[in-house]
Formats: C-alpha cells, structure tokens, sequence
C-alpha cells in the first residue's frame, strides 16, 4: 500500500504492507530515531506523537494514520536546535545508553504541554509507559523537573 | 583532596545531546542496502538430538536465500564468552549443531529478502527431534545415571577443572586456617542456604548485527557489543576467515550489562555475508532475548559462620552451586567471584573454606551480568551479618565497620582466587566504607527505626542494611590501550578502543586526558571500538574501563604532554627553564613568555623539525582496587496479604575519585534500580518442559519510574593511590545492594527470612503464616 505520512511537519511518501505496523513503516523509511525495543507495546522505544499523543507506534497499524501528524523527536528538537527538554535531559545526566532517550523525551513533551507544573507523582505517572534499565529514573525526573522549570522563565 | 579542573566536575556526557535528539545511531540504524534478514529457530525441547532437518518446503519459499543448521555449516567448538585468550570458560558451543540443550537452543536460521519472509519460513522448517531425558535440577546434575550434557570433545582451553562427564564445568575450591578449631571454638553457629535465580538483563536495545563487504572485500561486522576485539577474534575462529580481513565498529550501544559480552549472533550473520557476498542483519525480538541470549546465573549458596559471643568471627564455609545452565559461559569466573568478591570484606576470619561448582543443567545460559557472582555471594553473606548481629545483640554498623577490611590490609582470598588461575596479592589502599555506611544509616533514620516495627493498621515498617565490594578489572590479564594525535587548534583526537555501551566511558576518559594536559573536554574528539581505528582494548567488562583504560589514557596523555614541552621549549628558545603547563599553553616564568597548544601544534606541523605531536599507551595492572559500598532500606509489609512496599532506598559508594560524579550517581542508580527489581519482581518462571513462560515485559516485571522508591545516592570520596587521579571503579558494584538490604528490613518488619530471592509478596505471607503456625 501507499500513503502520504505528515512526519515532523514533512509529508513524505510511505510504501508499507496491509498489517504493518507503523514502527516499521517509519525504520523503513529512514525515520531511525523511533527506536525498537520490545514490539510489545511496554518499553515505550518506539514512542511518537500521534496528533500530539504519546502512543507506541509498535501497536498502531500504517494503514490507520494517514491523516494523523506524527511527531517523533527530531520534531521537538534537533542537534542544532535542540529543545528545553533535551537540553535538560543532558544537563541533568539523564540520558546513558540513550535508546530510551527519545521516547522518554516525547512523553515528557507532552506532559508539560498539558501539565507545566507537574509534581513528582505527576511525572512518574506519565513516564510509566516508557522502560529505563540505565538509570533508575532518579535524573529522568530530575530532567523533567528542570525543563519544566526552564519552560517556565522562558 | 586534590585540586582538578576537569576531573570531578560533572561534565555533560559528551554524546548525550546526539542521542536525546535522536540522531545517534545504534547497530540498526545504519541503512545497508539489499541486505539478508534472518531468522532463528529455536528448540522446543530442552534435550534432543536432531536426527534430521528437512528444509526443502522453505527453501521452496520465493525469496528464502539459504537455511543454516548443523548440515552445511561448520563443526567448530569454542565458547561465546566474549573473554580474553586463551578463554576461562569451556568450548562447549557449536553454532548449529546436532544436539539442543535447553528450550531456545539454536536450531536452524533461515536467511530471507525480508524479515516477514523470513519468519514465515521457519514455520515451514521440519524437524525429527529424538528427545532426550533433560536435567533441570542443579542439585542432581552431578547424580550417578544424570543425563549428560556434553559429550568427551568438550574441554577447557586453560588448565583447569571440566569434567562434562559429571555435567562439571567449571570447580574451585579454596582453603586456609582450621575449620574445626573455627567450630570449636565457636559458641554460635549460623548455618543457612539460599538462592539467587535467574534474571534478564533487559537492556533496552536487543542483541544486534550487520554485516557487509566492504569495498576492498574486507568483512565489517556493525555489533552491539561490550568486546569488539574479542569479537573479531571469535568471529574469525568460528567462520575461519582472517582476522585481517575483519574490521568491527561498535556504534552507539544501547545497554549492556554483561548481556553484550557473548559473543553469539557476529558469527551468524559473518556466516551469511561470507558465503552469500550480501549483508546480513540479525536482530533479537525481546522474547528470543530472554530466552536464548544469556542470563544471570542463579546460584545456591550454603553459608556456615561461627562467632564467639564477643562478636569475633571465628569461621566461614561456603559451598555454592552455580546452575550454569546448557553451556557453561563464564560458569568458572562467575562461581570464582561468588568467592573472591566477598570473602576478602571480613578478612580476620582465620579459618575459611570455598568450594564453588558450576553444573550443566537443559536449561537458558547464564553469562556475564553486572555484580557477577558477587550479587548472589551477598545475598548470603549480609543476611548471616544481619543475623550474627541480632543475636549477640550488637550494633550491626558498628560491627560491619570494626570487621571489614581496612586500608592497608589484605585478604588471602586476593592471592588464592584469581581468573582461572591463582589471584594476586594485594592490599586496600582506600576505603570509605565507613563514611558510606555512616551516610546509609543517617538518611533511613537507623537508630530510631532499626527493631521499631513502626505498624501502621495492617501494616508494619522495617530497615535493613547491605555492604559489599568488587573489584575494578582482572590484574594481570585485562589490558587497554589509547593512542592520541594534536590538531592545530590544540584539540587532540583521543582513539581507544573502551567500549561505551551507555556507561559515558568515552567521556570519563576524555576528562581524564583533558586534566592531564591542563585543557578542556571540548578539546578531545574521542573515537571508541573500531578495531581498524583503535587501539586494542579487552572490552567494557569487571568494571575495568575507568581504571585500567583510565590508565592507559592519562599514560598516553603524559607523553603527549612532554611531546608539547619539547616543541614550547624549542618555539620560545627556552633552554633549561621551567615550563609549567597551565590551561592549554605551556609557560616560562622566567622569561615571562608563552605559547599556546595551537601554537605549538601549527609550529610542529608547518615550522621547523616537523613532525605529528602523537602518542599511544598501553596498560595493565598489578592489583584490583576494590570500591566499596553501603545501602540501607525502609519497607512496608502488609501482614494480611505478604505485600510489600520498598518505600526509600539510600546507597553510597566509594569509587575512589569520582571522575564525573553525576555519571558515577548514575551508575549506582541504575545498578541498584536493577537490583532493586531483580531483589522484588524479576524471575524465570519455567514450564515442566523447561519453557521459559514468562518471556516478554508483561509478565517479567522491570520496574517503570511509578515503581521506584523515594532514592538517595552519594558518591564518598576517597583517593586510590594507583588509580587514574585516585579513582576506582563503580559500574557494576550498586547491584549488590537491594537482595540482602530488603531481605534484612523484611525481617524487621515481620520477622521472617526469606532465603530465596525474590521476594514475593506470596513468600513473604507463605513466611509469616508458616512463623504463626509454629
């Protein structure tokens, strides 16, 4: 099948099976940075924003997103222009092996966007569906903790 | 405490930005086209021979390329350790072969156009199995009339004990001092078994390679591995094919853990790309991870101590058994580490015995993971301190600081257990241990909860305490190098072959080249593990990188330094004066002149006697300093129902100097996170059949940020005299904390002990209501 896909604001071509899955159709086409961690739906790798939600893109099937904008994390920020978040996740050490990293970042986007004040309990709550084995979490709620303070003075 | 300016400031991990935009790329990220996708197929039994294989419907499948199994591809034994050479496990492996020893053994690969291809093919695989009687109990494996494992071809590449007749892969056993005068003169004895299972390494990332010919028909392996040398050196025993004519790049590695030191999967897709001429991509699903990569060995540990009433330790028999499951990686160093690990912390005992023995079982693989061996010997050893200090009456702190080793002091387990061969002498330069348990015992409120039993309704609060050590590399045996190279701009180019898997190994020892020659982490541009490019390095194993790596690289940047000396003096006509180099410029006090690093550089280069400001170093050490650990615990437990809340964890490590404490924070964070989980949640569960039933994230449970405790870290400094700026090492060590802290604070809460990890909320009411019964 073929289908246009609105990825970070770019409408790019897609070519993909009838039951395939749209972690796929993204690694197919260059799109790397959505990352495969289990095909599970439980580690959260494969995270991206679909219409701006957190969803695992392992679970959701290509066929029903053509109208959807996707964002992954080249869509929050970029090595050259990286965003408060993921300059937050380097500062507060947050981020080891990094295959996590991505995901970890999009849920955190979107939980400040809808809750820019989050407490703790709030944070742990919307990054339960992401899996860490580096780091115990102490400096990824650290990280969100200190965006949030950083979105907040700008 | 000496005054750095790189060295103990918490730089930004220099490749965190990269991988938190996503633009970093791990083994699978790298396009290769018109590449071979493969797929394993497992057995479904735990013992069998494969009397045929018939693979004709799949080869019949359009776009099906080949389907390896023992019928076209090579007999060679070895082991997937992922060790130094000769290797101190047993060559007991074949990539495909005849027999399978446990459910989730290779069977065949099918090779495809596409992995959907692929995965429907091997359903189509026919296989006659003549199944075999399988052995799953460790206890009975060495029983007259046992099934056994292994056939007489298997053996040991280095003098040891392997005795596959007796399903024996590894022994060691060590001595000194009288048992029985240590019993005699005893008056209590505290005589207990328990187990530590298996577990799940569960990075992230799973097991993945690439292969592909290069340009001048050279075969480039893509792994996410802890060892490229070790993999290059296996792949071309395996595949027969020179090790000049392979080169390994380690990209991007997404977690480790000792479970990216085998070496099993680079000499599948080696086989393909060699005989086919395409790329080749093997990548693991999370299910094939659990089941047939490797896993933590579970070991039973029987632990008998006596004290005389004051206190003093009068003796100490341990007898483990490692359940090494169907092939034995690392089944010696592991079992030895159970040993030497943890016998050296409370080094007055005089009378002591080890006897260590790995066993095959038809059962998944244990390996190396993280604490390896020293996790499950703690277990043991803190719940027998915890229980000698009830019932004298002592002050468990207390007792832990008057009797563990001491700055100075040695062990005769140091010098008795090495790496298959004997150990090394060697005394404790540093230790902080007791500041670390002084900052554990603080932080959970010790003295006003330890034996409070604060209840609260149906529930009941207790606190638990854990000390240990490691090591920091195998001396004698684990070598690094780094050779570096100056640029104009006074940069250095910084080549090591230290492979980071996540740790932030490549900016640690960027941190330790820039202190050395008195500039910036900004100046270094590190390229780590590609053996083409670098300089060889045994791997990120023994929690061995920042102290033996560590070394090479400040060797190295000392001659660069002197290099750079030589060309100031020259540049400023400087004789015989003193040069001090100070913030990337080389001074002379006495003629109140400078140059800076580029000066010098472009001087060297373009000016006069020109020639590459360059150096390389190679290191390998004598001793293992041992960093040194505490962690306390507060628990709930529900006594209706044996649930059981963890609700704040305090850990505090001495890893000499920190080189960047936030990352050094980070490594205790995420062991003890691990450990925490391992201790609570984490097990195999196994059919009758010996089928791993639970292998997915759904039903092994590792823990989300929602599941962790309120957690409290420290970093205790100390200075390890022959450390790199005085510092040790602290990957691994965090792991040893959670099993025995929470066993020790279950039992302050209610009052019973659970031997055997994990510690369900089904054996802790199982526990209670057998102590009420009673």
């Amino acid at each position: 099948m073929n289908t246009v896909l609105k990825i970070n604001g770019k409408n790019i071509d897609v070519k993909f099976d009838s039951d395939e899955h749209l972690l796929h159709t993204l690694r197919n086409h260059g799109i790397s940075e959505v990352k495969n961690g289990c095909e599970e739906g439980e580690c959260g790798a494969c995270m991206v924003l679909l219409d701006g939600k957190p969803v695992n893109s392992c679970q959701v099937f290509t066929a029903t997103v053509h109208d959807s904008e996707i964002t992954t994390v080249k869509g929050i920020g970029t090595l050259h222009e990286p965003s408060i978040i993921q300059e937050a996740y380097v500062e507060a050490g947050a981020v080891q092996c990094g295959f996590c990293t991505p995901g970890m970042v999009l849920a955190s986007y979107a939980l400040l966007r809808d809750n820019p004040n989050p407490t703790e309990d709030d944070i742990k709550r919307a990054l339960s569906g992401n899996l860490c084995r580096c780091t115990g979490y102490v400096k990824i709620i650290e990280a969100v903790q200190l965006a949030a303070q950083k979105l907040q003075n700008t | 405490m000496k005054n750095y300016t790189v060295v103990g400031k918490s730089e930004k991990k220099i490749d965190s930005l990269s991988l938190a935009t996503g633009e970093s790329k791990f083994v699978d990220d790298f396009e290769m086209k018109k590449s071979l996708h493969c797929i394993l197929v497992y057995s479904p039994h735990a013992f069998a021979e494969i009397i045929d294989i018939d693979d004709s419907e799949v080869r019949a499948i359009e776009g099906v390329v080949d389907v390896l199994s023992f019928k076209n591809t090579k007999q060679i034994l070895h082991t997937t350790a992922g060790q130094g050479f000769p290797e101190p496990s047993p060559y007991d492996c074949i990539m495909f072969e005849n027999i399978v020893r446990f459910v989730g053994d290779n069977v065949a690969m099918v090779v495809a156009e596409t992995p959907k291809i692929a995965a429907t093919a091997t359903k189509k695989l026919k296989v006659d199995y003549k199944v075999l009687t399988p052995l799953f109990d460790a206890e009975r494996a060495m029983d007259e009339g046992a099934p056994r494992l292994h056939g007489e071809e298997r053996f040991a590449p280095i003098p040891v004990k392997y005795e596959p007749e007796r399903n024996l892969a590894a022994e060691v056993e060590i001595a000194f001092g009288d048992l029985k005068q240590g019993e005699a003169e005893s008056d209590y004895i505290f005589d207990h078994t328990y187990n530590a299972h298996y577990g799940s390494h569960c990075a992230i990332e799973p097991h993945s390679v690439k292969t592909y010919f290069d340009e001048m028909g050279r075969l480039v392996i893509i792994s996410a591995t802890q060892v490229p040398f070790h993999v290059r050196r296996i792949v071309s025993k395996v595949c027969e094919f020179p090790i000049a004519k392979i080169r390994i790049i380690k990209p991007r590695v997404g977690g480790g853990f000792g479970g990216k030191q085998e070496v099993f999967l680079d000499q599948m897709a080696a086989t393909v790309t060699i005989k086919h001429k395409r790329p080749c991509r093997i990548v693991l699903s999370r299910s094939e991870v659990f089941q047939s990569s490797r896993t933590r060995h579970p070991i039973r540990v029987k632990l008998k101590m006596g004290v005389k009433k004051t206190g003093e330790m009068t003796f100490l028999e341990m007898d483990s058994l490692l359940n090494s499951g169907a092939y034995g990686s690392h089944a010696l160093t592991v079992l030895s580490n159970c040993g030497a690990k943890v016998l050296p912390l409370f080094n007055k005992i005089k009378n002591l015995h080890f006897i260590g023995r790995s066993v095959y079982t038809n059962l998944p693989v244990g390996g190396a993971y993280r604490g390896y061996g020293a996790t499950q010997g703690y277990l043991a050893l803190n719940q027998h301190i915890d229980m000698i200090c009830r019932k004298l009456n002592l002050d468990m702190p207390e007792y832990i600081k008057e009797n563990h080793i001491k700055v100075g002091e040695t062990s005769e387990v140091f010098k008795a257990i090495g790496e298959g061969t004997e150990g090394v002498t060697q005394y404790v330069n540093s230790c902080g241990l007791d500041q670390c348990i002084d900052y554990c015992i603080k932080e959970i409120d010790w003295y006003n909860k330890r034996d409070k039993k604060i209840i609260n309704g149906d529930k009941v609060r207790g606190v638990g305490l854990c000390v240990s050590m490691q090591g920091s590399g195998i001396p004698l045996i684990d070598m690094a190098s780094a050779h570096m190279k100056m640029n104009e701009d006074g940069s250095f180019n910084l080549n090591m072959g230290a492979t980071d898997i996540g740790t932030g190994s490549d900016t640690i020892l960027a941190q330790i080249a820039a202190e050395e020659l008195s500039t910036t982490l900004d100046k270094m541009i590190v390229l780590s593990s590609d053996t083409d490019r670098t300089p060889f390095d045994v791997g990120a194993y023994a929690s061995s990188t920042t102290y033996i790596t560590g070394r090479a690289v400040k060797k190295c940047a000392a001659k660069i330094k002197e290099q750079i000396i030589q060309v100031a003096r020259d540049i400023m006509d400087s004789g015989d004066n003193e040069l001090i180099v100070d913030s990337a410029k080389v001074i002379d006090e006495k003629q109140n002149k400078s140059v800076t690093f580029s000066e010098v550089c472009y001087y060297s280069l373009y000016t006069h006697n020109q020639f590459q400001i360059q150096a390389d170093a190679s290191e390998i050490v004598k001793q293992s300093p041992p960093p040194f650990f505490a962690s306390t615990a507060e628990v709930e437990i529900d006594t209706k129902t044996g649930d059981i809340k963890l609700l704040k964890y305090c850990s505090a490590v001495d890893c000499g100097q920190a080189i960047n404490p936030q990352l050094a924070e980070g490594q205790i964070e995420g062991a003890v996170a691990n450990g925490i989980a391992y201790a609570l949640t984490e097990q195999y569960i196994f059919s009758d059949k010996g089928n791993l039933i639970n292998k997915n994230f759904k039903n092994y449970k590792i823990p989300v940020a929602a599941d962790m405790p309120e957690m409290k870290t420290k970093v205790v400094e100390s200075h390890e005299k022959s450390g790199p700026f005085g510092a040790k090492s602290v990957g691994e060590i965090g792991i040893n904390g959670p099993m025995p802290t929470i066993a020790n604070a279950i039992f302050d809460a209610v009052g019973v002990r659970i031997f055997d990890a994990p510690f369900t909320p089904e054996k802790i009411y199982r526990a209670m209501k057998s102590a009420n019964d009673e």
